[in-house]
Protein backbone atom coordinates (compact mmCIF):
# COMPACT_ATOMS: atom_id res chain seq x y z
CA UNK A 1 0.00 0.00 0.00
CA UNK A 2 1.08 3.73 -0.86
CA UNK A 3 1.17 6.62 1.18
CA UNK A 4 -0.67 8.92 1.79
CA UNK A 5 -3.84 7.28 0.78
CA UNK A 6 -6.21 9.65 -1.43
CA UNK A 7 -9.71 9.50 -0.57
CA UNK A 8 -10.92 12.94 -1.69
CA UNK A 9 -11.89 12.16 -5.53
CA UNK A 10 -14.85 14.94 -4.80
CA UNK A 11 -12.00 17.56 -4.81
CA UNK A 12 -10.47 16.31 -7.67
CA UNK A 13 -9.48 13.09 -9.18
CA UNK A 14 -6.18 11.84 -10.34
CA UNK A 15 -5.83 11.74 -14.17
CA UNK A 16 -6.84 8.32 -16.05
CA UNK A 17 -3.17 7.15 -17.19
CA UNK A 18 -5.30 6.33 -21.08
CA UNK A 19 -6.70 10.44 -20.26
CA UNK A 20 -2.66 11.42 -20.67
CA UNK A 21 -1.51 9.00 -23.57
CA UNK A 22 -4.73 10.26 -25.24
CA UNK A 23 -3.19 14.43 -24.76
CA UNK A 24 -0.08 14.18 -25.36
CA UNK A 25 0.13 14.47 -29.40
CA UNK A 26 -1.48 17.81 -28.72
CA UNK A 27 0.43 19.28 -26.83
CA UNK A 28 3.67 18.74 -29.43
CA UNK A 29 3.22 17.63 -33.05
CA UNK A 30 -0.42 18.56 -32.98
CA UNK A 31 -0.06 21.80 -31.48
CA UNK A 32 -2.25 23.45 -34.06
CA UNK A 33 -4.86 26.10 -33.18
CA UNK A 34 -8.23 24.42 -33.69
CA UNK A 35 -9.42 27.96 -35.11
CA UNK A 36 -6.77 27.73 -38.24
CA UNK A 37 -9.16 27.45 -41.01
CA UNK A 38 -6.56 27.55 -43.71
CA UNK A 39 -3.89 24.91 -42.85
CA UNK A 40 -2.95 21.16 -41.72
CA UNK A 41 -1.87 21.87 -38.36
CA UNK A 42 -5.66 23.81 -37.22
CA UNK A 43 -7.20 21.09 -39.02
CA UNK A 44 -5.54 18.57 -36.73
CA UNK A 45 -6.60 20.80 -33.93
CA UNK A 46 -9.78 20.85 -34.62
CA UNK A 47 -10.15 16.84 -35.28
CA UNK A 48 -9.47 16.46 -31.68
CA UNK A 49 -11.35 19.01 -30.54
CA UNK A 50 -14.72 18.05 -32.74
CA UNK A 51 -14.10 14.22 -31.77
CA UNK A 52 -13.74 14.94 -28.04
CA UNK A 53 -17.10 17.27 -28.24
CA UNK A 54 -18.77 13.75 -29.69
CA UNK A 55 -17.53 11.80 -27.25
CA UNK A 56 -18.37 14.22 -24.18
CA UNK A 57 -22.11 15.24 -25.89
CA UNK A 58 -22.82 11.23 -26.35
CA UNK A 59 -22.34 10.90 -21.78
CA UNK A 60 -25.12 12.99 -21.52
CA UNK A 61 -27.29 11.96 -24.06
CA UNK A 62 -26.66 15.62 -26.31
CA UNK A 63 -25.82 16.92 -29.70
CA UNK A 64 -22.10 17.54 -30.20
CA UNK A 65 -23.37 21.48 -31.41
CA UNK A 66 -24.13 22.00 -27.33
CA UNK A 67 -21.37 21.19 -26.14
CA UNK A 68 -19.78 24.50 -25.16
CA UNK A 69 -16.18 24.44 -23.90
CA UNK A 70 -14.78 26.73 -20.67
CA UNK A 71 -11.88 26.63 -17.95
CA UNK A 72 -14.47 24.30 -15.79
CA UNK A 73 -17.96 24.08 -13.58
CA UNK A 74 -17.16 27.67 -12.06
CA UNK A 75 -17.27 29.10 -15.28
CA UNK A 76 -19.84 27.15 -16.94
CA UNK A 77 -22.04 28.26 -13.89
CA UNK A 78 -20.97 31.63 -13.78
CA UNK A 79 -21.74 31.57 -17.44
CA UNK A 80 -24.82 30.43 -17.18
CA UNK A 81 -25.91 32.13 -14.34
CA UNK A 82 -25.13 35.57 -15.74
CA UNK A 83 -25.65 34.65 -19.61
CA UNK A 84 -29.28 33.58 -19.13
CA UNK A 85 -29.73 36.78 -16.76
CA UNK A 86 -28.17 39.22 -19.12
CA UNK A 87 -30.18 37.25 -22.17
CA UNK A 88 -33.57 37.40 -20.87
CA UNK A 89 -34.05 40.08 -18.41
CA UNK A 90 -36.90 41.60 -19.78
CA UNK A 91 -38.95 38.30 -19.23
CA UNK A 92 -38.43 38.42 -15.72
CA UNK A 93 -35.54 38.77 -12.91
CA UNK A 94 -36.49 35.47 -10.72
CA UNK A 95 -34.53 32.85 -10.60
CA UNK A 96 -34.87 29.41 -7.98
CA UNK A 97 -31.44 27.92 -6.61
CA UNK A 98 -31.33 25.73 -3.29
CA UNK A 99 -29.20 26.14 0.15
CA UNK A 100 -26.89 23.45 -0.42
CA UNK A 101 -25.71 24.53 -3.92
CA UNK A 102 -21.68 25.41 -4.85
CA UNK A 103 -20.32 28.43 -3.91
CA UNK A 104 -19.70 28.61 -8.15
CA UNK A 105 -23.64 29.18 -7.98
CA UNK A 106 -24.61 30.41 -4.29
CA UNK A 107 -22.01 33.10 -5.01
CA UNK A 108 -23.18 34.29 -8.81
CA UNK A 109 -26.58 34.22 -7.27
CA UNK A 110 -25.60 36.90 -4.90
CA UNK A 111 -23.42 38.49 -7.24
CA UNK A 112 -26.32 39.06 -9.42
CA UNK A 113 -28.56 39.97 -6.90
CA UNK A 114 -26.70 42.63 -5.59
CA UNK A 115 -25.03 43.86 -9.21
CA UNK A 116 -28.39 43.66 -11.67
CA UNK A 117 -31.26 43.79 -8.77
CA UNK A 118 -32.08 40.15 -9.70
CA UNK A 119 -34.07 38.50 -7.23
CA UNK A 120 -33.10 35.02 -5.89
CA UNK A 121 -35.00 32.42 -4.00
CA UNK A 122 -32.38 29.92 -2.17
CA UNK A 123 -35.07 26.93 -1.35
CA UNK A 124 -34.22 24.71 1.49
CA UNK A 125 -33.56 20.84 1.25
CA UNK A 126 -34.79 18.01 3.66
CA UNK A 127 -33.37 16.26 6.41
CA UNK A 128 -31.26 14.26 3.30
CA UNK A 129 -30.48 17.69 2.14
CA UNK A 130 -32.83 16.95 -0.91
CA UNK A 131 -34.72 19.38 -2.76
CA UNK A 132 -38.91 18.80 -2.94
CA UNK A 133 -39.92 19.82 -6.41
CA UNK A 134 -42.61 20.70 -4.99
CA UNK A 135 -40.97 23.41 -3.70
CA UNK A 136 -39.81 24.48 -7.07
CA UNK A 137 -42.88 24.78 -8.48
CA UNK A 138 -44.63 26.91 -5.75
CA UNK A 139 -41.70 29.23 -6.02
CA UNK A 140 -42.22 30.06 -9.43
CA UNK A 141 -43.66 33.27 -10.25
CA UNK A 142 -44.45 35.02 -13.75
CA UNK A 143 -40.73 36.43 -13.58
CA UNK A 144 -39.06 33.27 -13.18
CA UNK A 145 -36.61 32.63 -15.94
CA UNK A 146 -34.35 30.11 -14.38
CA UNK A 147 -34.22 27.16 -12.16
CA UNK A 148 -31.07 25.87 -10.89
CA UNK A 149 -30.78 23.03 -9.15
CA UNK A 150 -27.54 20.95 -8.59
CA UNK A 151 -27.37 17.14 -9.84
CA UNK A 152 -25.65 15.92 -6.59
CA UNK A 153 -24.08 17.53 -3.76
CA UNK A 154 -20.08 17.57 -3.29
CA UNK A 155 -20.58 17.00 0.18
CA UNK A 156 -22.81 15.12 1.26
CA UNK A 157 -23.37 13.26 -2.08
CA UNK A 158 -27.03 13.75 -2.36
CA UNK A 159 -28.70 13.18 -5.50
CA UNK A 160 -31.80 15.38 -6.35
CA UNK A 161 -34.75 14.59 -8.03
CA UNK A 162 -33.63 15.93 -11.73
CA UNK A 163 -36.21 14.66 -13.90
CA UNK A 164 -39.23 15.57 -11.21
CA UNK A 165 -37.47 19.35 -11.42
CA UNK A 166 -36.67 19.71 -15.01
CA UNK A 167 -40.51 18.57 -15.63
CA UNK A 168 -42.01 21.36 -13.48
CA UNK A 169 -39.45 23.81 -15.54
CA UNK A 170 -41.02 22.33 -19.04
CA UNK A 171 -44.28 22.92 -17.73
CA UNK A 172 -44.01 26.26 -16.70
CA UNK A 173 -41.51 26.91 -19.98
CA UNK A 174 -38.70 28.43 -17.38
CA UNK A 175 -35.08 27.07 -18.41
CA UNK A 176 -33.81 24.62 -16.45
CA UNK A 177 -29.80 24.89 -15.47
CA UNK A 178 -27.87 22.02 -13.40
CA UNK A 179 -24.44 21.76 -12.29
CA UNK A 180 -23.81 18.36 -12.53
CA UNK A 181 -20.00 18.41 -11.93
CA UNK A 182 -20.11 15.78 -9.00
CA UNK A 183 -22.68 13.83 -10.97
CA UNK A 184 -21.67 13.31 -15.14
CA UNK A 185 -19.48 10.18 -15.39
CA UNK A 186 -20.47 8.80 -11.85
CA UNK A 187 -24.12 8.08 -12.19
CA UNK A 188 -26.44 8.39 -15.65
CA UNK A 189 -27.43 11.60 -17.17
CA UNK A 190 -29.56 12.05 -19.57
CA UNK A 191 -30.20 15.81 -20.70
CA UNK A 192 -33.16 14.77 -22.76
CA UNK A 193 -35.05 12.58 -20.55
CA UNK A 194 -34.37 14.86 -17.43
CA UNK A 195 -35.25 18.04 -18.73
CA UNK A 196 -32.27 20.08 -18.83
CA UNK A 197 -31.81 23.06 -20.88
CA UNK A 198 -28.25 24.17 -19.96
CA UNK A 199 -25.61 21.89 -17.84
CA UNK A 200 -22.28 22.55 -16.06
CA UNK A 201 -19.45 20.11 -15.60
CA UNK A 202 -15.78 19.76 -15.60
CA UNK A 203 -13.30 17.10 -16.59
CA UNK A 204 -11.00 17.20 -13.37
CA UNK A 205 -13.80 15.37 -11.52
CA UNK A 206 -13.70 12.47 -13.62
CA UNK A 207 -10.02 11.66 -13.83
CA UNK A 208 -9.38 14.16 -16.67
CA UNK A 209 -7.50 17.16 -16.57
CA UNK A 210 -7.80 20.57 -14.77
CA UNK A 211 -8.58 23.72 -16.47
CA UNK A 212 -11.46 22.55 -18.94
CA UNK A 213 -15.35 22.21 -18.26
CA UNK A 214 -18.39 22.52 -20.18
CA UNK A 215 -21.43 23.96 -20.44
CA UNK A 216 -24.56 22.03 -22.34
CA UNK A 217 -26.45 24.53 -24.03
CA UNK A 218 -29.66 23.03 -25.45
CA UNK A 219 -29.89 23.86 -29.27
CA UNK A 220 -33.64 22.81 -29.67
CA UNK A 221 -37.16 22.76 -27.75
CA UNK A 222 -36.21 25.19 -26.75
CA UNK A 223 -33.38 26.74 -28.22
CA UNK A 224 -31.16 28.27 -25.23
CA UNK A 225 -29.75 31.61 -26.12
CA UNK A 226 -26.85 32.56 -23.21
CA UNK A 227 -24.96 36.54 -23.38
CA UNK A 228 -21.51 35.60 -23.51
CA UNK A 229 -19.47 36.80 -20.57
CA UNK A 230 -16.06 36.58 -22.47
CA UNK A 231 -15.74 38.74 -25.79
CA UNK A 232 -13.00 37.72 -28.47
CA UNK A 233 -12.74 36.18 -31.48
CA UNK A 234 -16.30 34.64 -31.19
CA UNK A 235 -15.15 31.00 -30.02
CA UNK A 236 -17.88 28.33 -29.22
CA UNK A 237 -20.67 30.00 -31.64
CA UNK A 238 -19.81 33.23 -30.06
CA UNK A 239 -20.77 32.03 -26.45
CA UNK A 240 -17.07 31.73 -25.31
CA UNK A 241 -14.72 33.57 -26.69
CA UNK A 242 -10.95 32.71 -26.22
CA UNK A 243 -8.31 29.67 -28.28
CA UNK A 244 -9.26 26.04 -27.03
CA UNK A 245 -7.14 24.52 -24.76
CA UNK A 246 -6.86 21.30 -27.37
CA UNK A 247 -5.18 18.83 -24.73
CA UNK A 248 -7.23 19.24 -22.67
CA UNK A 249 -10.54 19.00 -24.33
CA UNK A 250 -8.81 15.53 -25.92
CA UNK A 251 -8.66 14.53 -22.40
CA UNK A 252 -11.34 15.53 -21.51
CA UNK A 253 -13.47 14.04 -23.93
CA UNK A 254 -11.32 10.91 -23.49
CA UNK A 255 -12.30 10.94 -19.74
CA UNK A 256 -16.37 11.06 -20.82
CA UNK A 257 -15.62 8.02 -23.13
CA UNK A 258 -13.90 6.00 -20.52
CA UNK A 259 -16.54 7.35 -17.63
CA UNK A 260 -19.16 6.03 -20.20
CA UNK A 261 -17.88 2.62 -20.36
CA UNK A 262 -16.98 2.05 -16.73
CA UNK A 263 -19.68 3.95 -14.87
CA UNK A 264 -21.51 1.09 -14.09
CA UNK A 265 -18.47 -1.16 -12.91
CA UNK A 266 -16.74 1.78 -11.24
CA UNK A 267 -20.24 2.38 -9.15
CA UNK A 268 -21.03 -0.92 -8.37
CA UNK A 269 -17.63 -1.48 -7.09
CA UNK A 270 -17.29 1.74 -5.07
CA UNK A 271 -21.10 1.18 -3.87
CA UNK A 272 -19.77 -1.95 -2.04
CA UNK A 273 -16.36 -0.86 -0.56
CA UNK A 274 -18.58 2.65 0.75
CA UNK A 275 -21.31 0.43 2.31
CA UNK A 276 -18.51 -2.03 4.20
CA UNK A 277 -16.54 1.05 4.92
CA UNK A 278 -19.55 2.92 6.93
CA UNK A 279 -20.81 -1.03 8.34
CA UNK A 280 -16.86 -1.35 9.81
CA UNK A 281 -17.32 2.08 11.49
CA UNK A 282 -20.94 2.25 12.96
CA UNK A 283 -19.89 -1.59 14.02
CA UNK A 284 -16.88 -0.11 15.96
CA UNK A 285 -18.22 3.17 17.28
CA UNK A 286 -21.32 4.52 18.82
CA UNK A 287 -22.84 7.84 18.04
CA UNK A 288 -21.76 7.78 14.06
CA UNK A 289 -24.15 9.89 11.77
CA UNK A 290 -24.47 9.30 8.50
CA UNK A 291 -24.96 13.01 6.36
CA UNK A 292 -26.81 12.94 3.65
CA UNK A 293 -29.63 10.19 1.69
CA UNK A 294 -29.31 6.79 2.98
CA UNK A 295 -29.87 5.65 -0.74
CA UNK A 296 -30.15 8.30 -2.78
CA UNK A 297 -26.49 9.29 -3.10
CA UNK A 298 -23.53 9.20 -4.84
CA UNK A 299 -22.10 5.57 -4.82
CA UNK A 300 -18.81 6.46 -4.27
CA UNK A 301 -19.55 9.48 -1.14
CA UNK A 302 -19.66 8.78 2.82
CA UNK A 303 -20.12 11.59 5.11
CA UNK A 304 -20.70 10.92 8.95
CA UNK A 305 -20.07 12.79 11.73
CA UNK A 306 -18.19 11.75 14.93
CA UNK A 307 -20.00 13.19 18.17
CA UNK A 308 -17.49 14.48 20.12
CA UNK A 309 -14.67 14.79 18.11
CA UNK A 310 -14.05 17.43 16.12
CA UNK A 311 -13.18 17.17 12.36
CA UNK A 312 -9.99 18.96 11.92
CA UNK A 313 -8.30 17.18 15.27
CA UNK A 314 -10.01 14.00 13.81
CA UNK A 315 -8.01 14.93 10.32
CA UNK A 316 -4.64 15.35 11.48
CA UNK A 317 -5.02 12.55 13.82
CA UNK A 318 -5.10 10.37 10.48
CA UNK A 319 -2.72 12.51 8.02
CA UNK A 320 -1.34 9.58 6.11
CA UNK A 321 -5.09 9.55 4.68
CA UNK A 322 -6.26 12.59 2.16
CA UNK A 323 -9.80 13.20 3.06
CA UNK A 324 -11.52 16.51 4.39
CA UNK A 325 -14.23 17.75 7.31
CA UNK A 326 -16.95 20.38 7.37
CA UNK A 327 -15.56 21.43 10.59
CA UNK A 328 -14.94 25.46 10.52
CA UNK A 329 -11.16 24.95 11.20
CA UNK A 330 -11.06 23.31 7.99
CA UNK A 331 -12.64 25.93 6.37
CA UNK A 332 -12.07 29.40 4.29
CA UNK A 333 -14.54 31.67 5.87
CA UNK A 334 -13.92 29.82 9.61
CA UNK A 335 -17.59 28.47 9.37
CA UNK A 336 -18.98 25.32 9.59
CA UNK A 337 -20.50 23.33 6.27
CA UNK A 338 -23.33 25.59 5.21
CA UNK A 339 -24.44 22.44 3.16
CA UNK A 340 -24.50 20.58 6.68
CA UNK A 341 -26.21 23.35 8.13
CA UNK A 342 -28.92 23.69 5.68
CA UNK A 343 -29.87 19.75 6.68
CA UNK A 344 -30.27 20.89 9.91
CA UNK A 345 -27.31 19.31 11.39
CA UNK A 346 -26.50 21.10 14.66
CA UNK A 347 -23.42 23.36 14.35
CA UNK A 348 -21.41 20.82 16.87
CA UNK A 349 -21.81 18.11 14.24
CA UNK A 350 -21.03 19.69 11.26
CA UNK A 351 -17.60 20.15 13.24
CA UNK A 352 -17.52 16.63 13.57
CA UNK A 353 -17.99 15.79 9.93
CA UNK A 354 -15.74 14.01 7.37
CA UNK A 355 -16.07 13.35 3.90
CA UNK A 356 -14.69 10.26 2.39
CA UNK A 357 -14.38 9.87 -1.08
CA UNK A 358 -13.70 6.83 -3.24
CA UNK A 359 -12.61 6.52 -6.56
CA UNK A 360 -11.72 4.84 -9.52
CA UNK A 361 -8.26 3.85 -8.43
CA UNK A 362 -8.87 3.34 -5.37
CA UNK A 363 -8.13 0.06 -3.56
CA UNK A 364 -10.38 -2.45 -0.80
CA UNK A 365 -6.68 -2.57 0.90
CA UNK A 366 -7.07 1.52 1.34
CA UNK A 367 -10.53 1.99 2.35
CA UNK A 368 -10.25 -0.99 4.70
CA UNK A 369 -6.82 0.77 6.19
CA UNK A 370 -8.69 3.74 6.68
CA UNK A 371 -11.81 2.68 8.29
CA UNK A 372 -9.13 0.68 10.79
CA UNK A 373 -7.26 4.63 11.37
CA UNK A 374 -10.91 6.35 11.99
CA UNK A 375 -11.84 3.87 14.52
CA UNK A 376 -8.55 4.37 16.19
CA UNK A 377 -8.30 7.98 16.32
CA UNK A 378 -11.75 8.64 16.96
CA UNK A 379 -11.22 6.16 20.11
CA UNK A 380 -8.12 8.03 21.12
CA UNK A 381 -10.10 11.23 20.49
CA UNK A 382 -12.32 10.61 22.66
CA UNK A 383 -10.80 10.00 25.47
CA UNK A 384 -9.11 13.10 25.24
CA UNK A 385 -13.13 15.19 25.14
CA UNK A 386 -14.24 16.64 27.51
CA UNK A 387 -18.31 16.58 25.94
CA UNK A 388 -17.53 12.49 25.71
CA UNK A 389 -16.98 12.41 29.37
CA UNK A 390 -19.96 14.63 30.03
CA UNK A 391 -22.15 12.54 27.99
CA UNK A 392 -20.37 9.51 29.95
CA UNK A 393 -21.89 11.17 33.13
CA UNK A 394 -25.02 11.17 31.84
CA UNK A 395 -24.97 15.25 31.75
CA UNK A 396 -26.95 16.49 28.97
CA UNK A 397 -24.77 18.87 26.56
CA UNK A 398 -27.74 20.70 25.21
CA UNK A 399 -28.72 21.79 28.86
CA UNK A 400 -25.25 23.20 29.49
CA UNK A 401 -24.76 27.09 29.32
CA UNK A 402 -21.64 27.48 27.44
CA UNK A 403 -20.04 30.87 26.98
CA UNK A 404 -20.52 30.89 23.24
CA UNK A 405 -16.94 32.71 21.55
CA UNK B 1 -3.19 23.47 7.61
CA UNK B 2 0.20 23.40 8.06
CA UNK B 3 1.37 23.01 11.93
CA UNK B 4 4.10 23.80 13.76
CA UNK B 5 6.62 21.15 14.84
CA UNK B 6 5.39 21.86 18.47
CA UNK B 7 1.66 21.64 18.01
CA UNK B 8 2.00 18.32 16.16
CA UNK B 9 4.34 17.04 19.07
CA UNK B 10 1.65 17.86 21.28
CA UNK B 11 -1.23 16.53 19.67
CA UNK B 12 -0.12 12.96 18.87
CA UNK B 13 1.72 12.88 22.74
CA UNK B 14 -0.47 15.07 24.92
CA UNK B 15 1.16 15.85 27.85
CA UNK B 16 -1.32 15.58 31.44
CA UNK B 17 -4.48 14.30 29.56
CA UNK B 18 -6.83 13.35 31.97
CA UNK B 19 -9.20 14.55 34.77
CA UNK B 20 -9.11 15.13 38.69
CA UNK B 21 -12.65 14.76 40.44
CA UNK B 22 -13.79 17.98 40.10
CA UNK B 23 -14.57 17.88 43.92
CA UNK B 24 -11.64 17.09 45.68
CA UNK B 25 -9.83 19.10 48.11
CA UNK B 26 -7.42 21.67 46.31
CA UNK B 27 -8.56 21.04 42.65
CA UNK B 28 -9.68 23.97 40.28
CA UNK B 29 -11.51 22.93 37.52
CA UNK B 30 -12.11 25.67 34.33
CA UNK B 31 -14.33 24.71 31.31
CA UNK B 32 -14.29 27.40 28.60
CA UNK B 33 -15.83 27.34 24.76
CA UNK B 34 -19.06 25.98 23.38
CA UNK B 35 -20.04 22.57 21.30
CA UNK B 36 -21.04 24.71 18.14
CA UNK B 37 -18.30 26.69 18.14
CA UNK B 38 -15.86 23.28 17.34
CA UNK B 39 -13.76 24.16 20.94
CA UNK B 40 -14.31 23.41 24.50
CA UNK B 41 -11.67 22.75 26.75
CA UNK B 42 -11.59 21.72 30.56
CA UNK B 43 -8.42 22.50 32.32
CA UNK B 44 -7.86 21.20 36.35
CA UNK B 45 -5.19 22.38 38.73
CA UNK B 46 -4.54 20.59 41.54
CA UNK B 47 -2.74 22.84 44.22
CA UNK B 48 -1.00 22.38 47.62
CA UNK B 49 -0.28 25.70 49.99
CA UNK B 50 -1.06 28.21 46.80
CA UNK B 51 1.73 25.61 44.68
CA UNK B 52 0.03 24.00 41.51
CA UNK B 53 1.53 20.38 42.15
CA UNK B 54 -0.14 18.88 38.93
CA UNK B 55 -2.59 19.57 36.13
CA UNK B 56 -5.44 18.13 33.34
CA UNK B 57 -6.71 18.57 30.73
CA UNK B 58 -9.52 17.55 28.42
CA UNK B 59 -10.11 19.03 24.89
CA UNK B 60 -12.86 19.23 22.14
CA UNK B 61 -11.19 20.81 19.25
CA UNK B 62 -8.64 21.31 16.43
CA UNK B 63 -5.03 20.22 17.15
CA UNK B 64 -3.84 23.57 17.84
CA UNK B 65 -6.45 24.06 20.54
CA UNK B 66 -5.12 20.38 21.84
CA UNK B 67 -1.45 21.52 21.83
CA UNK B 68 -2.72 24.61 23.61
CA UNK B 69 -4.53 23.23 26.21
CA UNK B 70 -2.07 20.53 26.68
CA UNK B 71 1.09 23.04 26.87
CA UNK B 72 -0.72 24.86 29.21
CA UNK B 73 -0.90 22.12 31.94
CA UNK B 74 2.83 21.31 31.24
CA UNK B 75 3.27 25.34 32.14
CA UNK B 76 0.99 25.23 35.06
CA UNK B 77 2.82 22.64 36.81
CA UNK B 78 5.23 23.97 39.75
CA UNK B 79 4.07 27.33 39.72
CA UNK B 80 2.51 29.35 42.20
CA UNK B 81 -1.26 30.47 41.87
CA UNK B 82 -0.31 33.88 41.30
CA UNK B 83 2.17 32.83 38.84
CA UNK B 84 0.09 31.19 36.62
CA UNK B 85 -2.40 33.92 36.47
CA UNK B 86 0.25 35.95 34.66
CA UNK B 87 0.36 33.36 31.76
CA UNK B 88 -0.87 34.88 28.23
CA UNK B 89 -2.07 33.53 25.58
CA UNK B 90 0.61 35.70 23.39
CA UNK B 91 2.77 33.49 25.11
CA UNK B 92 1.50 29.85 24.26
CA UNK B 93 0.75 31.52 20.31
CA UNK B 94 4.86 32.88 20.29
CA UNK B 95 6.06 28.76 21.91
CA UNK B 96 3.79 27.26 19.79
CA UNK B 97 4.04 29.38 16.66
CA UNK B 98 0.49 29.50 15.75
CA UNK B 99 -1.03 31.06 12.82
CA UNK B 100 -3.12 33.74 12.91
CA UNK B 101 -6.03 31.79 12.24
CA UNK B 102 -5.45 30.22 15.44
CA UNK B 103 -4.82 32.47 17.53
CA UNK B 104 -8.57 32.15 19.37
CA UNK B 105 -6.73 28.85 20.63
CA UNK B 106 -4.32 30.40 22.29
CA UNK B 107 -7.06 33.03 24.06
CA UNK B 108 -9.39 29.90 25.01
CA UNK B 109 -6.45 28.22 26.90
CA UNK B 110 -5.68 31.44 28.84
CA UNK B 111 -9.60 31.66 29.52
CA UNK B 112 -9.21 28.02 30.73
CA UNK B 113 -6.27 28.71 33.33
CA UNK B 114 -8.24 31.93 34.59
CA UNK B 115 -11.73 29.88 34.72
CA UNK B 116 -9.67 27.42 36.80
CA UNK B 117 -7.75 29.71 39.25
CA UNK B 118 -11.14 31.44 39.78
CA UNK B 119 -12.65 27.45 40.61
CA UNK B 120 -9.86 27.10 42.70
CA UNK B 121 -10.63 30.22 44.78
CA UNK B 122 -14.04 30.32 45.10
CA UNK B 123 -13.91 26.83 46.41
CA UNK B 124 -10.90 28.02 48.63
CA UNK B 125 -12.19 30.56 49.90
CA UNK B 126 -16.18 30.47 49.75
CA UNK B 127 -17.50 33.72 50.64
Amino acid sequence: MKFPIYLDNHSTTPMDPRVLESMLPYFTEKFGNSASRNHAFGWEAEEGVENARKQIAKLIHADAKEIVFTSGATESNNLALKGVVEMYHEKGDHIITSSTEHRAVLDTAKALEAKRGVKVTYLPVDKFGMVNPEDVRNAITDKTILISVMFANNEIGTINPIKEIGKIAKEKSILFHCDATQGVGKVPIDVQDMGIDLMSFSAHKIYGPKGVGALYVRKKNPRVRIAAQMDGGGHERGMRSGTLPVPLIVGFGKACELGEQEMAADGARLSVMRDRLHTTITNALEEVYLNGHPTQRLPHNLNISFAYVEGESLLMGCKEIALSSGSACTSATLEPSYVLRALGVGAELAHSSIRFGLGRFTLDEEVDYAGKRIIEVVTKLREMSPLYEMAKEGIDLKSVQWAAH
Amino acid sequence: MAYSEKVVDHFNNPRNMGSFKKEEDGVGTGIVGAPECGDVMKLQIKVENETIVDAKFKTFGCGSAIASSSLATEWLKGKTVEEAGRIKNTDIVQELNLPPVKIHCSVLAEDAIKAALADYQKKADPK
